[in-house]
């Protein structure tokens, strides 16, 4: 574990060497090339070539369509910036766990505070952890980003919509865990 | 292939570092959020203030090409997206980078999380157009706006004033606030706690 001071130095020199060669920082788009990648692959009528999309690439769904079919070209060529940006990133948090000797066994179905507060059922933790994930997703595509793109890099460039998306984060966010993790650890 | 080559390189960086803070942990990221162990909290804006004194610097020095920046868009959406994020980041202590690098590091719950965040991200794929219509995705504050203008971009400035500058000293301001907080705001060993026991 590093200091915060340390820490914090480490990732904003990451952030800072993402804008300096390629572009900020991002991770939740993603997940939405990843479902069409998915879909695409049950039906291969999701994403097709067209000459006449500014990408070169169509959908009948709207979302991989808007911008000129941006996302629809993402799942055509997986081999993109982005998209190998996000599995290098799985790689990376892979290779520091295993150095420092994984997580704790019985850390791996939950963190210590939920089993403080709601005890040490595991799938009653997954199920929360699941609809958690849903809803952050969805509010992060709605956002136009997540913790990454808006908050981190949108507030290193001074982006409005950064502070109105952090905002929104910890209003949010400050009350809800108060409110549900009444026992500290 | 440079590009993915780069995509490879920061991705792993920004991957192995985010574990190695602690972002990994949710015990790190509730803590944050009900104010009991600011640590993250403290490291974020460290990071923050610091990417940002730097990239504005860099920005000023030339050393930065302005056509890297990518602002993206305010409407009320990214409020309301915002708080729908922040419900769930405090109920699983993951976000959407942090719940990928955490179940790299051998974590359950964060599969269980990604995989309704799968289906999040598709269900906003499926009713995009219906939230489109409310015109909650329409622009506001000029849209792509930041805080001052920066030079070589054309994003549109909220304030009439340098964006370099104010790009500076908003990257001190974090800075400084990284440092002004304490380790907790709540519970036990808080200024607020101890002067609570001393009354008593």
């Amino acid at each position: 574990m590093l200091t915060w001071r340390n820490g914090g130095l480490a990732l904003g020199l990451v952030f800072l060497a993402a804008v300096l060669l390629v572009k900020p920082i991002g991770v939740s788009t993603q997940f939405v090339i990843f479902d069409g990648i998915l879909w695409d692959a049950v039906n291969p009528s999701v994403v097709v070539e067209s000459s006449e999309a500014k990408s070169g690439y169509a959908s009948p769904n709207a979302y991989l369509n808007k911008s000129g079919g941006k996302y629809a070209k993402n799942v055509a060529n997986p081999v993109n910036y982005s998209f190998v940006f996000v599995l290098a990133m799985i790689g990376g948090a892979l290779l520091s766990g295993v150095l420092r000797g994984g997580v704790a066994r019985a850390e791996r179905a939950m963190p210590q505070i939920w089993r403080a507060n709601f005890g040490d059922n595991p799938w009653k933790r997954y199920a929360a952890a699941f609809v958690a994930g849903f809803v952050v997703l969805y509010g992060a595509r709605l956002a136009g980003g997540c913790t990454s793109g808006h908050m981190m890099s949108g507030m290193m460039q001074t982006a409005v919509s950064g502070y109105i998306f952090a905002a929104g984060a910890f209003l949010a966010g400050i009350p809800t865990a108060i409110y549900l993790y009444g026992k500290e650890a | 292939m440079t590009t993915i080559m780069l995509a490879i390189v920061i991705g792993a960086a920004f991957g192995f570092v985010l574990d190695r803070v602690g972002a990994t942990n949710p015990d790190y990221i509730i803590g944050m959020l009900r104010l009991s162990r600011l640590h993250l909290m403290k490291t974020i804006l460290l990071a923050i203030g610091v990417s940002s004194i730097l990239m504005f610097g860099g920005l000023s020095l030339g050393l930065i090409d302005p056509g890297h920046l990518d602002v993206k868009t305010a409407y009320a959406g990214v409020f309301v997206g915002g708080i729908l994020l922040g419900i769930g980041f405090a109920v699983a202590g993951y976000c959407p980078g942090t719940g990928l690098a955490a179940m790299a590091t051998g974590r359950k719950d964060a599969l269980f999380f990604i995989l309704g965040g799968l289906l999040g991200a598709g269900a906003y794929m499926g009713t995009y157009g219906g939230v489109k219509a409310t015109g909650m995705l329409d622009d506001i504050l000029g849209g792509k706006t930041t805080l001052g203008q920066v030079a070589g971009t054309d994003y549109p400035a909220l304030f009439a004033v340098n964006g370099t500058l104010i790009g500076i000293v908003m990257g001190i301001v974090l800075v400084a606030i990284a440092f002004a907080l304490p380790s907790r705001l709540r519970g036990e060993g808080s200024k607020a706690a101890s002067r609570g026991a001393r009354h008593a």
